[in-house]
């Protein structure tokens, strides 16, 4: 043990080059063995989302250049595209696609109308090479792209690449387009890194490096990379300070910007990602179309936005809310008629919209945005709509159907003895195998059969009443607006909140010491500020754990160095 | 000549496949019997395919009554009836779970695509059969999935490199077709010096693979080993871009989509008129030899294609319609799994309209039909429709019916990676692990 032990020591450190071990293998052990173990948080590579690619390419390059070709799809796993990320890898055809983004954004990048925005310096002879100038590029580019200095190796690499096309193209500009294609296809942009770095005198917490601090609270709080502001304070030492974060972290709370990040996370938390590719049938539903699944997004982001943000509000209202945003394709889904520009409404025709108390209408799990994505293309669905609210809102898990289990119970749509959905799930949940699962999903979802499969309002199912009353976890509702309130004060809504926002934040799901953090200190926090977004965001940012990491692998940590082989 | 086609070159050899993109299948290069090329004795290339669609069949009426050849086209399997002698059937072959959870709709395919009971990380099928096939043509597979969703896919190389689907024919077009495809039969050829200075400067990544495998643990190393798995293949697609090709006689560029073509849809029928563009693309990339492996997704596990106009889908029929105790079926249900094979017809169809040497690309284009259960009702594990249409030259026998009583459903993939020359004596995890090929079958 003692032997691999040092051997893979020294080899980490032979590797690594940059870290500095110099203290001898027995005096670290020591000092291990005398502290506590508070460290084993791996570090996390992230593919970058589709929403991050757009936004880093518009915050670095502009808005107006445009992003064409096929995203790998992103991969959701524990209930975040966000922990999907920290899985997934790229594909022969994916990167061929990333490769044909990459050369159509930098044609873009350095076509006559935008190069004079991003090439400073002017080349001595347009149809040759000028190391100098594709220097200068390259490095502010680079920077901004790998969310970190360029190394001295890297960087000459891709001038000589610059040099090498610019002569055989005979076009400074078109040669530049090749290198920073390349980079656009690199690991380094793909992927986001995280680096780890011995945290100042204290050999054994280990932190990521000020850089991937950087990334990592710029993609958690604005889902884009680090601005110049942040990478510079990487530089400076400053997040390596407590005070220096808790300025930057100020700043970027401030900056309106955050409204970006905050969206990226519920689009995450609520799987509106999945409204890109819903299909309704459009003969039962004539009224829908791709345009009304992309307004139901907005619509359910809007109406976050405003509570949370806007309003600097309780994030458990906006299940209950009775105001919303509407656009004119949104009402013919309402039966809401939205005509013309009123009062506070944006050019680009949304409408902010109050529903009259007492209606059933109220936050988002009764919108477009939740109804129509757990519903069958042409009929809703109870137990999707349930297992939705169960897994995304409260973060339980519902379990899959058991093997063969034989359905014949469940009757035929076009059986008249059976005509709303609730009479036919009751026919289905006598059988014992399945009325456990059904249990925890149906009673919720048949809250919201007023609202058909695309969310809008209908008082009959097959000329039967709907009957919409049920009970979650012990608190009785008698309709959507009932449920929407439950879920309100259900003591799951806040602490799987937080939750989440911790697992966003750090790429993978907490570990026993930090689920206890998040329960006892995190979740108290947030119910003591009156379950406020921002100071959450503040309190897990600034707290001292949230950059450390386990050491490298080889490198001792205490859980090792107090385990009974330790020492044999 | 770079390590990488060294290894191809190498992998192709011990295999005993043809590595032959650079010669040459013009018919008078060929040998009298028009089967293999006679400058060299090397067999003209067979290609792979799988094509996958969910919830299952009916028992009991898509095995033919007859066991061996000259079997009678059972109902569900009418479309196929012209292809009958290049259709061999597998009936009663099951999965097995090994004590894991059954995750529904999913589970059967990972059986008979993965040969894995549980969460095994292995590559699926035409991922293996692409690595011993594919290394020579532009694209190594091409996957297609007919609904609009690219996350409809059943190929992946591991866990986290999962190989999504195309779903507009007019992007398959121009990706196969479109700028940088190189007509092997174009009088002139001049390679792109943008192809030559991107491929140079892309050395600039690979010099970073080191230092970035000193920054990660071991689980992400896997995944930036993929990420530069996928970059090798990338040159290699610039390699060839940048050399002439040769000549092919059965290659002809197809006509270009139009712009409003169908992108899919989970209604049956734009899946099925999707399917058709697709299938004439993917016959024109494979007799111009831009890939050897195609994978085709009809729909998801739990099949959510319906009839426009109909609530409710395949897959909710499944589960919910009641036998028809006339019938012996549920009729919907049963409409769905006859439509289904009706729509792949169009796959043999489009490839058995192209000549190459001695016959048409279907002889020499193995696919694997199958879906994930028997019985969708119950998410039934046994005997899961497997069907392998087509022929690989020669190196398997088709148009036979083979029944069996609860074999692992591996034996398939197993016998499949055999005919393509692999050097491969077992296949799978757990229970699903065999030594089984269907000797019968190989040549």
């Amino acid at each position: 043990m003692t032997l691999s032990f040092r051997k893979s020591l020294l080899t980490a450190a032979a590797l690594a080059g940059i870290f500095c071990i110099g203290a001898p293998v027995q005096a670290v052990r020591a000092e291990a063995e005398a502290e506590v173990v508070s460290a084993t948080n791996p570090t996390v590579l992230r593919r970058l989302t589709q929403l991050q690619y757009k936004n880093i390419i518009a915050d670095i390059f502009g808005a107006d250049i445009k992003i064409g070709g096929r995203f790998e799809p992103d991969m959701r796993e524990n209930g975040l595209l966000e922990l999907g990320a920290g899985r997934a890898s790229i594909p022969a055809a994916g990167l061929a696609q990333y490769a044909n983004m990459a050369r159509s954004v930098s044609a873009q990048v350095l076509d006559e109308k935008h190069r004079a925005s991003f090439v400073a310096c002017t080349p001595a002879n347009v149809k040759a090479s000028d190391d100098a100038c594709a220097r200068q590029f390259l490095a502010d580019a680079g920077q901004l792209l790998y969310r970190r200095p360029l190394q001295d190796g890297e960087l000459g690499d891709l001038v000589a690449g610059a040099k090498l096309s610019a002569d055989t193209l005979k076009d400074f500009y078109a040669g530049l387009e090749v290198p920073l294609a390349t980079m656009l296809q690199s690991p380094e942009f793909l992927f986001r890194w995280e680096v780890r770095a011995p945290n100042g005198g204290n050999k054994d917490a280990w932190q990521i490096d000020a850089y991937s601090k950087a990334s990592r609270l710029s993609f958690f709080l604005w889902n884009s990379a680090p601005d110049t502001k942040l990478l510079t304070a990487a530089k400076n030492g400053d997040l390596d300070t407590p005070k220096g974060v808790a300025r930057e972290v100020e700043r970027m709370l401030g900056s309106p910007r955050l409204e970006a990040g905050v969206r990226a996370f519920f689009y995450d938390m609520f799987g509106l990602d999945s409204l890109t590719s819903l299909t309704k049938d459009t003969t039962l539903y004539p009224k829908y179309s791709f345009k009304i699944a992309a307004d139901a997004e907005e619509q359910t982001l809007r109406t976050i936005v405003d509570v949370v943000l806007t309003q600097n509000g309780d994030y458990r209202d906006i299940f209950t809310t009775r105001k919303t945003f509407l656009t004119r394709q949104l009402g013919t889904v309402y039966g809401v008629p939205i005509v013309g520009a009123a009062a506070g409404g944006t050019p680009d025709g949304w409408q902010p919209y109050e529903f009259p108390e007492g209606d059933s209408r109220a936050g988002i799990l009764i919108q477009p945005g939740f109804l129509a994505l757990h519903s069958h293309p042409g009929r809703t669905s109870p137990t999707l709509r349930g297992k939705a609210l169960r897994e995304s809102v409260l973060c339980q898990r519902v379990p899959d159907p058991p093997g063969n289990v034989n359905f014949n119970v469940v009757q035929d749509t076009t059986d008249p003895n059976y005509k709303t959905v609730r009479q036919r799930l009751q026919a289905h949940a006598t059988e014992a195998m399945c009325t456990g699962c059904h249990k925890i999903t149906d009673p919720i979802g048949l809250a919201m059969e007023n609202y058909d499969t695309i969310g809008s309002y209908r008082a009959k199912e097959n000329g039967a009443p709907i009957d919409t009353s049920g009970t979650i976890d012990g608190v009785a509702f008698s309709d959507a607006a009932g449920l929407a309130k439950a879920i309100h004060d259900h003591p799951a809504t806040a602490s799987c909140l937080v939750n989440r926002v911790y697992s966003y934040a750090v790429g993978r799901t907490p570990t026993a010491g930090e689920r206890d953090w998040l329960k006892q200190e995190a979740g108290k926090a947030f119910a003591a500020s009156g379950y406020k977004i921002v100071p959450l965001l503040r309190k897990i940012t600034l707290h001292e754990a949230f950059f450390r990491v386990a050491p490298p692998e080889g490198v001792p940590t205490k859980a090792a160095a107090l385990s009974p082989e330790a020492g044999r | 000549m770079t390590n990488l086609s060294r290894r191809a070159a190498l992998r192709g050899v011990l295999a005993g496949s043809a590595v032959s993109v650079a010669l040459p299948f013009l018919d008078c290069f060929l040998n009298t019997n028009g089967t293999a090329l006679a400058a060299t004795g090397a067999p003209l290339p067979n290609r792979f395919g799988t094509w996958f669609w969910g919830c299952g069949m009916n028992p009991g009426f898509w095995e033919p009554k007859q066991v061996g050849a000259n079997y009678e086209m059972p109902e569900l399997l009418k479309a196929l009836a012209p292809y009958r002698k290049n259709v061999t059937v597998f009936s009663g072959l099951k999965t097995f779970l090994d004590g894991n959870p059954l995750v529904p709709h999913s589970s059967g395919a990972r059986g008979v695509l993965i040969a894995a009971a549980g969460k095994e990380p292995d590559p699926s099928i035409d991922v293996l059969v692409a690595d011993a096939i594919g290394s020579t043509t532009r694209f190594r597979s091409i996957e297609v999935s007919t609904t609009s969703y690219a996350s409809h896919t059943q190929s992946r190389r591991s866990p986290s490199v999962i190989n999504s689907s195309e779903t507009s024919p007019l992007a398959l077009y121009q990706r196969l077709f479109g700028a940088e495809f190189q007509d092997p039969n174009a009088a002139d050829f001049t390679p792109d010096p943008k192809v030559m200075v991107r491929k140079s400067v892309l050395s600039a990544i690979k010099d970073q693979r080191d230092r970035l495998n000193t920054m990660v643990g071991a689980a992400d190393k896997a995944r930036i080993d993929e990420y530069f798995t996928s970059l090798r293949q990338i040159e290699q697609e610039m390699e060839l871009q940048l050399s002439k090709p040769a000549p092919l006689d059965a290659c002809t560029k197809p006509g270009e989509p139009a712009a409003n073509a169908l992108t899919g849809g989970t209604d049956i029928e734009i899946g099925t008129a999707t399917h058709k563009l697709f299938a004439k693309l993917m016959a024109h990339a494979i007799a111009c030899d831009q890939t050897r492996v195609i994978n085709v997704s009809f729909s998801d596990g739990p099949s959510s294609l319906r009839r426009n106009g109909v609530a409710t889908t395949h897959h909710i029929y499944t589960h919910e319609e009641q036998i028809d105790e006339k019938l012996g079926y549920q009729p919907h249900a049963h409409e769905f799994e006859r439509l289904v094979i009706e729509a792949f017809a169009a796959l043999p169809e489009a490839l058995s309209s192209i000549k190459e040497g001695d016959g048409t690309l279907l002889d020499r284009t193995l696919v694997m039909l199958n879906s994930e259960c028997g019985l969708a009702k119950h998410h039934s594990l046994d005997n899961i429709p497997v069907f392998l249409v087509g022929g690989a030259g020669g190196r398997i026998k088709t148009g036979y019916h083979l029944a069996s009583l609860g074999d692992p459903v591996s034996r398939v993939g197993l016998t499949v990676q055999q005919a393509f020359g692999m050097p491969i004596n077992t296949w799978g995890h757990g229970s699903l692990r065999t030594s089984r090929p269907f000797t019968e079958l190989l040549v």
